[in-house]
């Protein structure tokens, strides 16, 4: 066992607010990065919406958009909502709060190294946010940048901010390669004793997965980072064709990290719904090892599907069809994992708190996503929407769904464990109908655009004659994001009183099964008061041999523990 | 959501729509039954007094063809797709007709430089014109564009022919299409450029076989 | 806003799949390193194939430089793994004497690999003259920031050695050998696909 020695030790403010090596306070300065970036991209797409319902008139509150800071907008807000919201949240914040909580650790196996990456993506974040404030503004090549358009600086007008945006990104990669090595080892090497790996809780697995294809896919994007910054400041010619270089170079090496990057975002929101699931259905997962199979294949098949993105760009016409099976065959994993979350809800005790009402909304709106990617992942039907608002549609769903209603469901349902007071019911149900209603009022008109022809950004569809009967469609879609964005302050409000007004949280609020929750509310620095041992699986709810509905992965009691 | 769709003009595009209205009603009734068994089961099963849930792991191989029976039907219905998809993508790519007409569509930031080879049918020769934004081409006839660029990638889009092709510079890419019906439609622009990528936008314009015609007359008199 | 509480110190002793925690850490950081260089790599082959006159570009290297210098970074991982060797062993003079060789084959690598870069420059072949240019100076630039990066760490190794801080925690010169290893491999593949591959002709 372990041998440990335990220090009483006066921490110093700097310590334990600032240079911590705590993953709970990490994670929760992971938290405050991506809600803080949240925010601007909230307000970058309030903007980028108002100038598609009223081109060229003055947003409130901001002024005259144009199509220069147009371009801007819809590069920062992709960028900025992929790489500096979801990640930090979805991983950074649940994956270093909760990995080593729920495998029995202590800290993670590297605490310096995690705090090395959380401090590597706050100096990301800090370049990306002065990239903004240099002359010629922030990058505006599309959060894609593809080149040549990002290859030169005459074919955009800006030369620093593209150039802090590659700076930026690869601080990124290198701050969550250093979380993948933690998020790797830790579950792998600091176990409790009895934590089999298939005893491991399903969110633990996700993050895995994600991780591995994380660290798997990033480098060949690094590598094209770098050759990218390398034309525009050092006049070489990867991408250029006067030089002998390949503008396609590019998109290949950005799907191949692009496409498993949507599985790094999805994986860990899907963790979330299905450890909220069993909780609130009070019945164990159905299918912990299928599920298990399926995240492992679905994260292989994303290795090999990422020319779906480039259809229509010129390769060999030969390769469209094997990559389109590929792609349409990644339902199958997903679809089991879908199947697997609905038959969980069979013969189950059905609450509706907070958290379970988002992971049910996560589960709604990504089954609409997941459908969607059949049309795109179908190469004929991908010529005509390729590029057009069915496109932007189809991944908001997706990536809405993991980030904000699955981050929301953590949200609610970790607040307790991770600042020991719970959330407002009723101000979280008035969030989550209200976020529901609206998000389906701004991404519905979008799949009505795109299969009217709608091209993503462009930032004035009156300019097109056969665009101009759909404005209506854009209108109400600018409305109610607005709408969507009033209806968060609920959460803020109900996130800051809580935060010091909440009632008190016991140790395990929702009758949970999970290690977390055998630990103190808020867990102090090196989570328990001794070192769990664990007796089974994670999600043995309702089970025939104990009185009550729920039975902790701690629990001396059953005789069949030894199993 | 198919009336939303611009007005079909080409020999593929009903293929495209076709394939599109396939999967709209496949996903349409998987979305459905989901989602309905999913609140079926939130109401039979919400939580009321007394009752406990069934204990149910879903881990043996009985239990679990609940979830794997539903997935091996997806797999089928994904083949369909799969080869439906198929045999249209090899329509439109792999077995295109010889061409009745060439034309040469260069994008540059921000227009399309469209260029005729003349009645010699060679580019490069004395008898080419180019027009900006303006493709005319006779309706019922194949038209073969090789797409360039000049400086970033732009992409070649006909949504009433359910065409698009992006134009990359260093590289000749050809696309065909063959218009059914006279008229004037738009060519956006439909991959980011730039600044003035809102706004990139060319007409085609496809004439009855009498007023192309005169068309070519009007623009190459001597022959 | 200063708080009391239990701080955790020394290394927690549980290693539930029997590999050393730091030697995970370590294969980890390598997985995505090797996926980088292959990216990398890939890329180069692609483009290669893709454009051609290439080989023109790859007869400028000069071959005998390019041995000498594999063969320098060679014998650098052979006094890398006699460093640990020696460790093992308890002979902490036999490791500093290889640790440092070590670092000085490294410097060796670089100062080599510097001249050949300047030779190359002064030939007017800068990373501005074409594809081949660009790639070589961005492949076996990064691999040389990856020697710089071990030198740095085999130095560290041996100072620490030096100060007798290293008793004790001698698989730190394992683990620095892995990365030392790895370079020594990426190098192992640059070397035939720049230096090695070209024809009369050929692409
Ligand atoms: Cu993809
Ligand atoms: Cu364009």
């Amino acid at each position: 066992m372990s041998a440990r020695v335990e220090v009483e030790e006066r921490v110093s403010f700097f310590r334990t607010y600032v240079f911590s090596i705590d993953h709970k306070m990490i994670a929760k300065q992971y938290l405050a990065i991506g809600l803080f970036w949240a925010v601007v991209g909230g307000l970058l797409a309030y903007l980028l919406r108002w100038q598609l319902a009223y081109p060229d008139t003055e947003a409130p509150g901001w002024g005259f958009i144009g199509p220069e800071f147009y371009n801007m907008l819809v590069t920062m807000h992709g960028t900025i909502m992929v790489f500096f919201v979801a990640m930090p949240i979805l991983l950074g914040a649940f994956g270093n709060f909760l990995i080593p909580l729920m495998v029995g650790a202590r800290d993670m196996a590297f605490p310096r190294l995690n705090m090395l990456s959380v401090w590597t993506l706050a100096l990301s974040s800090l370049v990306l946010l002065i990239s903004f404030f240099v002359p010629g503004g922030a990058a505006s090549a599309g959060w894609t940048g593809y080149p040549p358009l990002s290859a030169k600086p005459i074919y955009t007008g800006v030369n620093w901010g593209l150039n802090l945006w590659i700076l930026a990104l690869a601080l990124e990669f290198a701050s969550f390669l250093m979380s993948g090595i933690n998020f790797l080892t830790t579950p792998i090497n600091l176990r409790a004793p009895g934590m089999s790996m298939f005893r491991l809780p399903l969110l633990v697995w996700m993050q895995m997965t994600a991780a591995i294809l994380f660290m798997l896919s990033v480098g060949p994007l690094i590598a094209g980072a770098i050759m990218l910054l390398l034309d525009r400041v050092a006049g070489a010619s990867f991408y250029l064709p006067q030089g002998g270089g390949d503008p396609l170079l590019w998109q290949h090496l950005f799907w191949f990290f692009g496409h498993p990057e949507v599985y790094v975002i999805f994986l860990p929101g899907l963790g979330i719904v299905l450890e909220i699931f069993p909780v609130f259905s009070r019945k164990p997962i159905f299918g912990y090892r299928p599920i298990i199979y399926s995240t492992i294949a679905a994260g292989i098949l994303s290795f090999t599907v990422w020319a779906h993105h480039q259809f229509i760009s010129g390769m060999d016409p030969r390769l469209a069809m094997p990559f389109s099976v590929t792609t349409i065959l990644i339902s199958v994993p997903f679809a089991l994992m879908v199947f697997a979350m609905i038959a969980t809800l069979w013969g189950g005790s059905i609450s509706f708190p907070t958290p379970m009402l988002f992971a049910l909304g996560t589960l709604a709106v990504f089954l609409i996503g997941g459908l969607t990617g059949i049309f795109n992942g179908s190469a004929p039907v991908d010529i005509y929407i390729h590029s057009t608002y069915f496109v932007v549609a189809h991944f908001h769903y997706t990536l809405f769904s993991a980030l904000f209603f699955a981050g929301f469901a953590g949200l609610y349902f970790w607040f307790p464990k991770m600042f020991g007071r719970m959330m407002n019911e009723a101000l979280g149900k008035l969030h989550f109908w209200l976020t529901f209603l609206l998000f389906n009022a701004v991404f519905i008109p979008m799949f009505l655009l795109g299969a009217g022809g709608m091209m993503r950004r462009i930032a004035n569809p009156m300019q097109y004659e056969f665009l101009r009967p759909l404005q209506p469609l854009n209108t109400f879609a600018t409305i109610a994001t607005i709408l969507l964005l009033l209806a968060q302050l609920p959460f803020v409000v109900n996130f800051f009183w809580s935060l010091f007004a909440g009632k008190v949280a016991e140790r395990n609020p929702w009758q949970a099964n999970t290690l977390e929750w055998s630990a103190p509310s808020p867990p102090p620095h090196g989570n328990f008061d001794t070192v769990p041992v664990v007796y089974r699986g994670p999600y043995e709810y309702s089970h025939p041999s104990v009185s009550e509905e729920w039975l902790p992965q701690d629990r001396p009691t059953m005789p069949t523990a030894t199993a | 959501m198919f009336r939303w769709l611009p007005e079909m003009v080409s020999t593929y595009g009903g293929d495209i729509d076709a394939m599109m209205y396939l999967i709209y009603y496949i996903v349409g009734a998987w979305f459905l039954l989901t989602c309905g068994a999913m609140l079926l089961f939130l109401i039979l099963y919400r939580r009321r007094e007394g009752r406990r849930a069934t204990y149910i792991e879903g881990n043996s191989l009985r239990e679990a063809a609940w979830i794997l029976v539903p997935c091996l039907i997806v797999l089928v219905l994904d083949l369909w797709i799969d080869l439906r998809g198929g045999e249209v993508w090899a329509k439109v790519k792999r077995h295109a007709p010889p061409s009745d007409h060439r034309v040469q569509v260069t994008g540059k930031q921000f227009n399309w430089e469209i260029l005729y080879p003349g009645p010699d049918g060679q580019f490069g020769t004395g008898d080419d014109l180019q027009l900006d934004n303006e493709l005319h081409v006779p309706v019922n006839k194949v038209v073969w564009v090789v797409l360039k660029s000049k400086d970033v990638i732009h992409s070649f889009f006909l949504p009433h022919l359910r065409l698009k092709q992006d134009a990359v510079p260093g590289r000749a890419i050809e696309a065909w299409f063959k218009a059914t019906k006279p008229g004037r439609y738009e060519i956006p622009c439909a991959e980011l450029c730039g600044f003035g990528h809102s706004g990139m936008n060319g007409f085609l314009i496809v004439h009855p076989a009498d007023e192309y015609e005169r068309w070519v007359k009007e623009h190459w008199p001597s022959s | 806003m200063a708080q009391t509480h239990v701080v955790a110190t020394g290394v927690e002793a549980r290693v539930a799949s029997g590999i050393p925690t730091g030697k995970m850490g370590v294969w980890w950081f390598l997985a995505s390193e090797i996926v980088l260089f292959g990216g990398l790599i890939g890329s180069f082959v692609m483009s290669r194939v893709g454009s051609g006159g290439w080989s023109e570009m790859a007869a400028h290297l000069s071959v005998p430089l390019g041995t000498f210098n594999t063969f320098v970074l060679l014998t650098s991982s052979l006094t890398m793994v006699l460093a640990f060797a020696a460790a093992e062993k308890g002979d902490q003079k036999g490791m500093r004497t290889w640790l440092l060789l070590t670092v000085l084959l490294g410097l060796a690598f670089l100062i080599i690999k510097g001249f050949e870069w300047g030779s190359e420059i002064g030939a007017g072949f800068t990373p501005m003259a074409g594809s081949f240019w660009s790639f070589y100076y961005t492949m076996t630039g990064l691999h040389a920031l990856h020697v710089l990066g071990g030198v740095v760490v085999n130095s560290i190794l041996f100072l620490s050695a030096l100060m007798g801080l290293l008793r004790g925690r001698e698989h730190r010169v394992e683990l620095a050998g892995l990365y030392w290893h790895f370079v020594d491999i990426v190098w192992i593949f640059l070397f035939p696909l720049l230096y090695l591959s070209w024809t009369k002709g050929g692409i």
